[in-house]
């Protein structure tokens, strides 16, 4: 069943749920935190109004600052804000940065140690039309790799912008990652947040199985679990949103109390939050394990959902892999 | 200001530079020594700056972009006061403060981490919006080289800082005509550089990087511009000081072996043989 500590939504599983853009939530976090805090500024490269970063600029115009189209700019000068005392939030399509300006990322923010904050749109195959250029699968793996780098990938609208919120109020570089289309608004206000603190969504009594997974895929999971339930297998559905520093606590706890794992992500398997969870379990704790993601293949143009359905990220093919891993699974 | 002695002071960061290298055994020679003489008119004449504090808020920032040149920046800061002399045979070993690029946090005077190239206008650029922002008075100086001249970043903030007429912003360009693999004119020709600025919205002055006189004035002149930031196009002799290394491009990231140094620290010493010491 869900998780009543996680007060999720109680349209959750209704047609009446609701849709909006985890970069709506973006939008929102970060006049709020602008608005906690004066020393806030917002980078955009251009796609300030796509990526709603442009909520700031409604509200502050005198602390946006517009780069153009200039990926390794909208790092570096952002890195010299924040050397001489802001707090410069930067955003722009993942594939971009941190894809295009990795190096001055690593070197500038991560190694400078100032807090940038980074927010990745335009995540995952469900960029859609756009096609294969435009969809970041890889963008986990390059930030969970840099030392000095947080890294979080909120679920739904209502949690980004609690992320963005809440990473606001340290020094510390981070990486929020976050999707183009609207997705399914599945959290409340209520539902806790705290960032490295992994949050249990769906708990049955005697579960089989754990299903830990990141971003708006989190409600895919939640699917495969009622689906599951209804096949006579329990589960754990694991809302893990910070991949650095993953909560390993949880992580580790749920792995003992099911046996197995399967991980859920709009990413490349190689390096993503799977692998990340897979380098904690083989330390202490191997459990046979599936992986739901990207299976190291560039995306393509169609809609979102048909591009979740053709790469296996839907709930079906949660099911499948539970049902794969179960009969590797030790007695 | 007492022309003399900066110079003087310029030389003896130039010998203290080569003997670190020679200690060392990596880095690079020849810009170091072609920019210690806008080293020493920056902390000896030109920066707002206190060496015994070197967090004070209203300090001018000096931020190096060509960071391979550190060398030269280290030995400066040392003479300066920043740290102790003793200290610059540390550089590039082991749990040294003097780490072969500079690291923001590592040493005292060290505004940024650099090495990479092409990103330090963009940081400075960055730095004097926000100081601009909050209405700040102290000036915001980066040091790139003529190569770095090539990454694209560069150019990204160069257009930032033209659009946002950052007044409060001057570069020096190390135009020393050299990189690693030759001469930046045969490499990926740099010309006309003055008129690629301008077009950026920039005022440009061209000097000898070797007249601190020249240095300090152009200075002074860029403090009166304040419609644009103001790229100052210094042009050194890579190697300077030392006969042998001198408008070399081998010499860009080599250093100098026992016999090399004795000989480098001879030209120093005699001014290539101008003036003959008491030692000699």
């Amino acid at each position: 069943m869900l998780s009543k500590k996680a007060k999720l939504s109680d349209e959750i599983f209704k047609d009446s749920i609701e849709f909006k853009g985890t970069k709506e939530g973006w939008g929102e976090g970060l006049v709020l935190a602008g608005e906690a805090d004066r020393d806030v500024v917002v980078l955009v490269a251009d796609t300030g109004g796509s990526i709603r970063s442009s909520f700031f600029e409604e509200k502050f115009p005198d602390r946006y600052i517009q780069v153009g189209v200039a990926e390794q700019a909208l790092a570096t000068i952002a890195s010299g804000m924040a050397n001489y005392g802001k707090i410069p939030f930067i955003g722009t399509y993942a594939m971009f940065s941190p894809g295009r300006n990795w190096e001055q990322i690593r070197t500038t923010i991560a190694l400078n140690n100032v807090p940038v904050k980074i927010g990745g749109a335009h995540s995952g195959v469900s960029v859609g039309p756009d096609g294969a250029t435009h969809q970041a699968l890889e963008d986990i793996a390059l930030m969970r790799v840099i030392p000095n780098m947080r890294v979080v990938v909120p679920c739904d609208a209502t949690e980004i912008r609690k992320a963005v919120v809440e990473v606001a109020k340290d020094k510390k570089p981070s990486y929020i990652r976050f999707a183009r289309e609207d997705t399914h608004v599945f959290t409340t206000n209520k539902t806790p947040f705290e960032i490295g603190k992994a949050e249990i969504f769906w708990e049955s009594k005697d579960p089989h199985i754990a299903i830990i997974g990141c971003g708006p895929l989190v409600y895919e999971a939640l699917l495969a679990a009622r689906q599951l339930n209804s096949d006579g297998i329990g589960s754990v559905v694991v809302n893990n949103h910070t991949i650095k520093p993953m909560d390993e606590n949880t992580i580790l706890e749920v792995a003992k109390r099911c046996g197995a794992i399967v991980t859920v992500e709009e990413h490349q398997i190689s390096g993503g939050m799977g692998s990340a969870v897979a380098e904690v379990l083989t330390k202490s704790y191997p459990v046979p394990m599936e992986f739901i993601g990207m299976q190291n293949k560039f995306g393509e143009s169609g809609q979102p959902d048909e591009l979740l359905e053709k790469y296996g990220m839907k709930a079906k093919d949660i099911v499948e892999a539970v049902k794969e891993v179960l009969k590797r699974k030790s007695s | 200001m007492d022309i003399e002695k900066l110079r003087l002071k310029a030389n003896e960061i130039r010998q203290d530079i080569v003997k670190m290298l020679l200690e060392s055994g990596s880095g690079h020679s020849a810009g170091p020594l072609g920019m210690a003489d806008v080293f020493t008119a920056l902390y000896f004449e030109i920066l707002k700056h206190d060496p015994k504090k070197p967090n004070w808020e209203e300090r001018d920032r000096l931020i190096l972009s060509n960071g391979h040149i550190c060398p030269g920046l280290y030995s400066t800061l040392a003479h300066a006061g920043y740290f102790s002399h003793s200290e610059l045979t540390t550089l590039r070993k082991l749990d040294s403060r003097l780490q072969g690029h500079p690291e923001r946090g590592r040493l005292p005077g060290i505004e940024t981490t650099s090495g990479p190239l092409g990103s330090g206008v963009a940081q400075a650029s960055g730095y004097a919006y926000a100081a601009r922002m909050d209405q700040r008075k102290f000036r915001i100086y980066c040091v790139t080289s003529d190569g770095e001249h090539q990454e694209g970043n560069h150019w990204e903030a160069v257009n930032f800082a033209g659009k946002n007429n950052l007044s409060n912003l001057t570069v020096f360009v190390d135009r020393n005509g050299i990189q690693i693999d030759g001469y930046t004119e045969d490499v990926m020709p740099l010309e006309p550089l003055r008129a690629k600025y301008e077009a950026f919205n920039w005022s440009v002055l061209e000097i000898d990087g070797h007249n601190i006189e020249e240095i300090v004035d152009a200075v002074g002149y860029s403090k009166a511009i304040h419609d644009n930031p103001v790229a100052i196009i210094c042009h050194t002799i890579p190697g300077k000081g030392v006969e042998f290394m001198e408008n070399l491009p081998k010499w860009h990231g080599k250093t100098p072996d026992l016999g090399e140094t004795i000989e480098a620290l001879h030209d120093l010493r005699t001014l290539g043989g101008s003036i003959v010491g008491e030692h000699e």
